[in-house]
């Protein structure tokens, strides 16, 4: 690619934000297979695409592609290309993945089937409709507390903040924990995504509300039973289940389920 | 050890769950026939499973043995464990018996019977006493590691103290990577700089979870533990193999 031409005056040679070029298309002379799910809430079925396959591209790129060239009536959502804003999120060979972040390469040249999330609505092709996450997310009991911002926080206490904090909500654990997926647990369950906005909350420092009847009772925290699915596919690596989740069962176990603790707080008359 | 790993993942989805089916099936067979049939004691050596050793009261039908009133301790331990809960709900359950979309689809349950943890499973929550029973059997279990030192009352090493101590430092090990204790020493608090002795918590809390990291391991490791020092402990007591003296 040119550098500091007129068309490109900061010889600017980042690609993320464009599909891969058709000049750079066809230069490894091999072809890259996939089967994209075609359709929407009512149904469809996987279409095959042949594309020639570029050294290193991720499967957005190839499905781009294929928009461009082949099926310009292909939905699919993305924004960033760089794993940061969680919009690509769909689901490669029955495990919900970041299209962005997954290269084609890692299939072996094996056929490659794209499909939407399941555990939500398809509204069409790739994109399926994950405004339910926006109305639980509502629901939850926000930060609060008595002192006024910017508070004075330490380091020690703060540390383990920092992991849920990464969150880009791609809402990938939500679709594959299988309480949402294979249950349909919607109303009564928040899924793994909201158990880590709560860690964090619960364990901020500085936060003073309680949720922990919240979390037994409306976001069904019950309900998970801790198999670690949703920990397998966080794209930013977050421990959900070992770090977000038990910590919470833990403390609802402390509240609820533990006689000597339960006999401690009739005593003390708390 | 990444490449097993990597090899691991790629085998059928269903190898795992069968996996520990069947690993998991062996141990509560071997562990019952064990504590039902076998005695426990042999020179210098306690078998694991009889820890601490008590006697058999008069009026107890033979059928119930003596470690038998202790067994329920750790074998509670493992069933209420953070981790044996994911191994069973996904190996005996299949509730998932993994992630990917064609196993998920094979849940056997109907989607409107799924409960989790919140009809039986929510006894699991007492896992936390028998974390606390577990340290007492642990203690006992240090106390005859320290015994096979000593075999006729001098110090000496064999190869069966080594296994001994093998075993009760993996226990440990398995015990102190707890999710409940991760809780108990420094989980539950918001904030360290606000409560006495909360460096202190902080630094416990920071060792635990580093342990905790690898508490699947520490689970597999030390289950297997305990089932070859058994072994071990069967195969010197029926001379098919000699306990060779290392040192002493
Ligand atoms: S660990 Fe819990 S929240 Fe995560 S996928 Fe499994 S059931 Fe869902
Ligand atoms: S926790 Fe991980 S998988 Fe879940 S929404 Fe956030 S980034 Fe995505
Ligand atoms: S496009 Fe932003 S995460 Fe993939
Ligand atoms: S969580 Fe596994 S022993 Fe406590």
């Amino acid at each position: 690619m040119s550098e500091g031409n007129g068309n490109n005056p900061g010889g600017v040679t980042s690609k993320a934000h464009s599909p891969v070029p058709d000049e750079d298309l066809g230069k490894s002379g091999k072809m890259a297979k996939l089967k994209i799910f075609r359709g929407d809430a009512e149904g469809g079925e996987e279409i095959g695409y042949e594309i020639p396959l570029v050294e290193g591209m991720v499967v957005l790129d190839a499905v781009l592609a294929i928009q461009a060239q082949q099926a310009p009536d292909l939905a699919v959502r993305w924004n960033c290309k760089a794993a940061h804003c969680g919009s690509c999120s769909a689901e490669i060979n029955g495990r919900p993945k970041l299209l962005c972040k997954t290269r084609v390469e890692e299939y072996d040249g094996g056929e490659i089937h794209v499909g939407p999330m399941r555990a939500f609505p398809v509204i069409k092709d790739l994109v399926s409709d994950v405004s339910w996450n926006y109305e639980v997310s509502k629901g939850i009991k926000p930060f609060q507390s008595s002192e006024q911002a910017p508070f004075t926080m330490y380091e020690e206490d703060v540390e383990r903040l920092y992991e849920p904090k990464k969150c880009i909500e791609c809402f990938m654990c939500q679709d594959v924990c299988h309480v949402l997926r294979t249950h349909h647990k919607h109303p009564e369950f928040a899924g793994p995504r909201f158990f880590v906005r709560n860690q964090w909350l619960e364990m901020h420092p500085m936060d003073e509300a309680d949720r922990l009847a919240d979390l037994k009772e409306d976001n069904g925290l019950g309900f998970c039973n801790i198999t670690k699915c949703c920990t397998e596919v966080c794209p930013v690596d977050i421990h959900i289940t070992d770090n977000s989740i038990i910590p919470l069962k833990e403390r609802v176990a402390d509240e609820y389920y533990d006689p000597a603790k339960w006999l401690m707080r009739k005593i003390r008359g708390s | 050890m990444s490449s097993i790993a990597a090899a691991w993942r790629r085998l059928p989805w269903w190898v795992e769950p069968v996996s520990v089916v069947i690993v998991l099936s062996v141990f509560g067979l071997y562990s019952f026939a064990i504590v039902s049939f076998l005695p426990g004691e042999y020179k210098e050596y306690l078998s694991p499973f009889y820890s601490p050793p008590i006697p058999h009261p008069d009026w107890m039908p033979d059928f119930i043995t003596a470690p038998m009133f202790i067994i329920w301790m750790p074998l509670g331990f493992r069933a209420t464990c953070y981790y044996y809960r994911k191994a069973y709900y996904r190996a005996f359950f299949w509730d998932p018996p993994a992630c990917q979309a064609g196993a998920q689809e094979r849940e056997p349950r109907k989607a409107e019977n799924y409960r989790g943890e919140r009809a039986v499973f929510v006894l699991n929550n007492v896992h936390r006493y028998f974390l606390y029973a577990s340290f007492v059997v642990l203690a006992f279990l240090w106390y005859d590691t320290v015994l096979t030192f000593f075999p006729g009352g001098s110090f000496g090493v064999k190869v069966g103290s080594i296994i001994w101590l093998a075993n009760v430092v993996l226990l440990s090990t398995y015990s102190l990577s707890c999710h409940s204790l991760r809780h108990i020493i420094g989980g539950n608090k918001d904030c360290y700089t606000c409560v006495r002795g909360g460096n202190t918590r902080r630094k416990l809390y920071n060792g635990v979870s580093r342990l905790n990291l690898q508490h699947p391991q520490w689970a597999w490791f030390s289950l297997f533990s305990v089932l070859l020092t058994d072994i071990y402990f069967r195969l010197i007591q029926a001379g098919v193999i000699p306990d060779l003296t290392i040192l002493g």
